[in-house]
């Protein structure tokens, strides 16, 4: 005799599962002995596998042979030494915000759930005595799971603001400060500090100096995010400049930061989320709320990769070694993207493929259209994702000629 | 602008049991002990690192496994073991593959997902019915997905016992279609279980009142020291028809507390309602985590999955039990010993890490002034605070205290 669930019928249609789960499906069913995953968020080596850097393999082996080190619920809010470098690596030791003392820090389990929280926070105490409910500003286009983490949170109006030009395959400043402008006072906008997701493209310092100068004459709040600092650039202070600059200039801030790619700890969830607030007196009750919303989610971080992140960052000659692991990594992500472009150059493939080398980070907007991305999957089995977001990372000696030459056929052939 | 956007936050109600270890650091008493975290502690006082965990990090070291996420629903190996370990090898519903086993970020995560798929997808009333006391969290955890909290009958403070009869009467009375939340085993925070024939009576109860069980089962293991004997009532229920929730948490009986290792099942009428409730639980974590940490899911499917591992694990949770069983031994004869005439029974009759006193807030409080010794108002105290080297001040003292 079974019990019977009182369901309601939302559960009868399954949803069609998302883009992505289904081009890894077809991918593994793919027996072509050539085919190519390009849809990947994880860095890949040479070798085609994600890794862990050698220095984290040497910390983790250290803290699992370490006799004193004991278990233990760690804070709601996570780790200290963690949190305290955390905040350090984006706003830098010196920030006037870290000196007086008004950072709020909270360690996160993974990216999603940093900005899971921030959007929480947000949802609850944004505006003074009211309960704010939006608008959030997110980049078109963006990672599109962003929408869904501020509509859990319960904040539904998610509006966009231009900031990818498909036919230049760059970003078009002028129609981002013209949507900013726009955008009603108390409005969150949402951006990526270094090399965005999916496109891969970058902001100079000029362009965030107008942006900020936008979101303060606007009363907007910034909410940046940081998943893969010093994956762009290589260092450590340029991914991370408009964080600090906005900072520099008096603003309140959220930023949602991530040390998967930088320190291979994909797995491991290690998130952090960062409030800049303007007086330190606000700091311990936000710190309590803070407290409340994470007991109400997931209680307590996981403490095995911070605890790692923490040990590099906090070590000169740690630091030393995880950056030259991480200069190694974007210096080749730079250098396929220098070949995959040439390649393109010396085959003729049309169009001007000059964006690729223009944007930084893993992953790359092509700018191959739909109808392209699909005969690529389907007739040569190179997969990238529908936008044509492709991750450099992927691509090397082995599947580059094809995947070169898949790119050529694509734009070329005519159906 | 020079007015901050966070001005109208306010301070948040402080945490009671932090209060406590606060307040306990600050004592300068050579004596003072805190009793009032839940964390397991060796006969030294100290946090256990099972050997268990450690050789399974060894083992995982030396693999080099891939580093990459893990997919939304976890370690798949994880899921596997942890539903086997709480419906037990031989279950009908693993062999139907009538179950979907997601791994979560411990307990509290585990809860949350459930308050979530409740909340979107139970098709009955609104009301989650939690014993009479419950964990501190539940209620916050289930009302912020957007349920609301009753109760029934549970803990009966004239005989530091289980109300059995109040729980029965209470539960015929909740509406049908409910949610029934139920402590799997060693009840916290009263350490009061219910005896096998009494859950036949809940469960025969529940089915005549077609209400949706909800088993949170944090201690498996940790209880009687025997994991199945542990998970008897959860798999009872199940051989009953009842297609339950269940929320796991490997943070006590693996001592995998900072890794936030746990599991959250739901039982299904067969596969393919299995699959569809996985796709939707997929939906509700995305926008929570993404995915869970890998670590500590690892470690606990490489102890359940290598027999060696296994068999050391069930020692070593077997011990960490029997300890605890010993002090509330110690505990009671040191009462007796030091000349009390109330009847401590309950202490030994009462599961788990947790031990309902049956002390009132005056006596809590002169037990913390007069003695140091830290516990919540309730009476509470958390048995793994207790080692043979303080049983005999902690007896001595709250016979000062109840004489």
């Amino acid at each position: 005799m079974r019990g019977k669930h009182a369901m309601r019928s939302t559960v009868r249609k399954t949803p069609a599962g998302s883009a992505k789960a289904r081009l890894m499906f077809a991918f593994k069913k793919d027996t072509d002995t050539r085919k190519a995953y390009l849809a990947g968020r994880e860095y890949y080596s040479e070798e085609g596998t994600t890794f862990e850097l050698r220095l984290v393999q040497k910390i983790k082996q250290q803290q699992s042979a370490d006799p004193t080190s004991r278990p233990g619920y760690p804070s709601s809010l996570g780790v200290r030494e963690f949190i305290r470098r955390a905040t350090e690596v984006a706003l830098g030791k010196s920030s006037r915000a870290v000196v007086e003392d008004r950072v709020l820090g909270v360690q996160t389990p993974g990216f999603t759930a940093a900005v899971r929280l921030g959007a929480e926070l947000l949802r609850h105490w944004y505006a003074v005595r009211t309960v704010w409910c939006g608008p959030v500003y997110l980049s078109s286009p963006c990672d599109d799971s962003l929408a869904g983490i501020f509509q859990a949170a319960g904040i539904q109006d998610i509006r966009e603001y231009y900031y990818w030009d498909y036919k230049r395959r760059g970003i078009c400043l002028e129609k981002l400060l013209e949507d900013l402008t726009k955008a009603p006072e108390q409005s969150v906008v949402v951006l990526s500090a270094s090399a965005h997701y999916p496109t891969g493209a970058a902001l100079s310092q000029n362009q965030w100096a107008q942006i900020a100068n936008v979101i303060m004459r606007r009363r907007l709040f910034p909410f940046f995010l940081l998943p893969p600092q010093a994956l762009c650039y290589g260092d450590l202070e340029q991914g991370v400049w408009p964080v600090r600059y906005c900072a520099s200039q008096g603003m309140e801030l959220l930023c949602a930061q991530s040390f998967s790619h930088c320190f291979g700890l994909y797995g491991e969830a290690v998130g952090h989320l960062l409030c800049v607030l303007k007086q330190k007196s606000l700091l311990f009750p936000m710190e309590s709320q803070a407290d409340r919303i994470v007991r109400l989610l997931w209680a307590q971080p996981s403490a095995g990769g911070a605890c790692v992140v923490a040990t590099v960052l906090g070590n000169p000659a740690h630091l030393v070694e995880w950056k030259e692991e991480v200069k190694r990594i974007v210096e080749r992500c730079m250098l396929i993207r220098e070949i995959l472009r040439e390649r393109l150059r010396l085959l003729g493939t049309p169009g001007c493929w000059d964006h690729l080398t223009q944007q930084g980070g893993l992953y790359c907007f092509t700018g191959l259209n739909g109808e392209q991305v699909d005969f690529l999957s389907k007739k040569r089995h190179v997969y990238l994702l529908p936008d044509g977001c492709l991750n450099v990372s992927a691509i090397n000696s082995r599947n580059l000629d094809n995947i070169v030459e898949s790119i050529h056929l694509a734009l070329t052939t005519s159906d | 602008p020079l007015i901050s956007w966070w001005g109208g936050v306010q301070m948040g109600p402080p945490d009671p049991i932090l209060g406590v270890t606060e307040a306990f650091k600050r004592d300068t008493n050579p004596k003072k002990m805190n009793l009032g975290v839940g964390a397991y502690r060796d006969d030294h006082g100290k946090p256990f690192v099972l050997s268990c965990v450690r050789k399974a990090e060894e083992l995982i070291t030396a693999k080099h496994m891939d580093k990459e996420y893990l997919p939304i629903g976890g370690l798949g190996d994880f899921s596997k073991c942890c539903a086997q370990l709480a419906l037990g090898a031989d279950s009908e519903v693993l062999k139907s593959s009538r179950n979907i086993t997601v791994q979560t970020i411990s307990g509290t995560g585990s809860l949350r997902i459930g308050a979530n798929f409740l909340a979107r997808f139970h098709g009955g009333p609104r009301d989650v019915y939690l014993p009479k006391p419950s964990w501190g969290n539940h209620t916050p955890i289930f009302r912020d997905a957007g349920m609301q909290l009753k109760a029934y009958r549970y803990y009966d403070p004239s005989t530091c016992g289980f109300d059995f009869k109040g729980a029965l009467d209470d539960i015929s009375k909740i509406p049908e279609q409910s949610v029934i939340m139920l402590h799997a085993c060693a009840h916290n925070p009263t350490g009061v279980d219910p005896k096998p024939e009494q859950w036949k009576e809940i469960s025969d109860l529940v089915k005549k009142r077609n209400l949706l069980v909800f088993f949170d089962m944090a201690y498996q293991g940790f209880a009687s020291g025997d994991i199945d004997r542990d998970a008897w009532a959860v798999r009872y229920f199940i051989e009953q028809g009842h297609n339950i929730l269940l929320s796991q948490s490997f943070a006590k009986n693996m001592g995998l507390y900072g890794e936030r290792v746990g599991g959250f099942t739901v039982v299904c009428n067969d596969t393919e309602e299995a699959k569809r409730v996985e796709s939707q639980l997929k939906i509700l974590i995305r926008p929570i985590y993404s995915n869970p940490p890998m670590n500590g899911a690892r470690i606990a499917a490489t102890i359940l999955n290598t027999p060696d591992l296994r068999s050391l694990w069930l020692e070593e949770v077997h011990f960490m039990a029997n300890r605890i069983i010993k002090m509330r031994e110690q505990l009671v004869a040191g009462l007796k010993k030091e000349g009390s005439s109330h009847n401590w029974q309950h202490v030994i009759d009462q599961i788990g890490m947790f031990c309902f006193t049956g002390l009132k807030p005056e006596q809590v409080e002169r037990l913390t002034k007069e003695f140091s010794v830290y516990m919540t108002k309730d009476g509470r105290i958390s048995m793994a605070g207790v080692t043979s080297a303080n049983v005999g001040y902690l007896a001595h003292g709250i016979h000062a205290v109840t004489k």
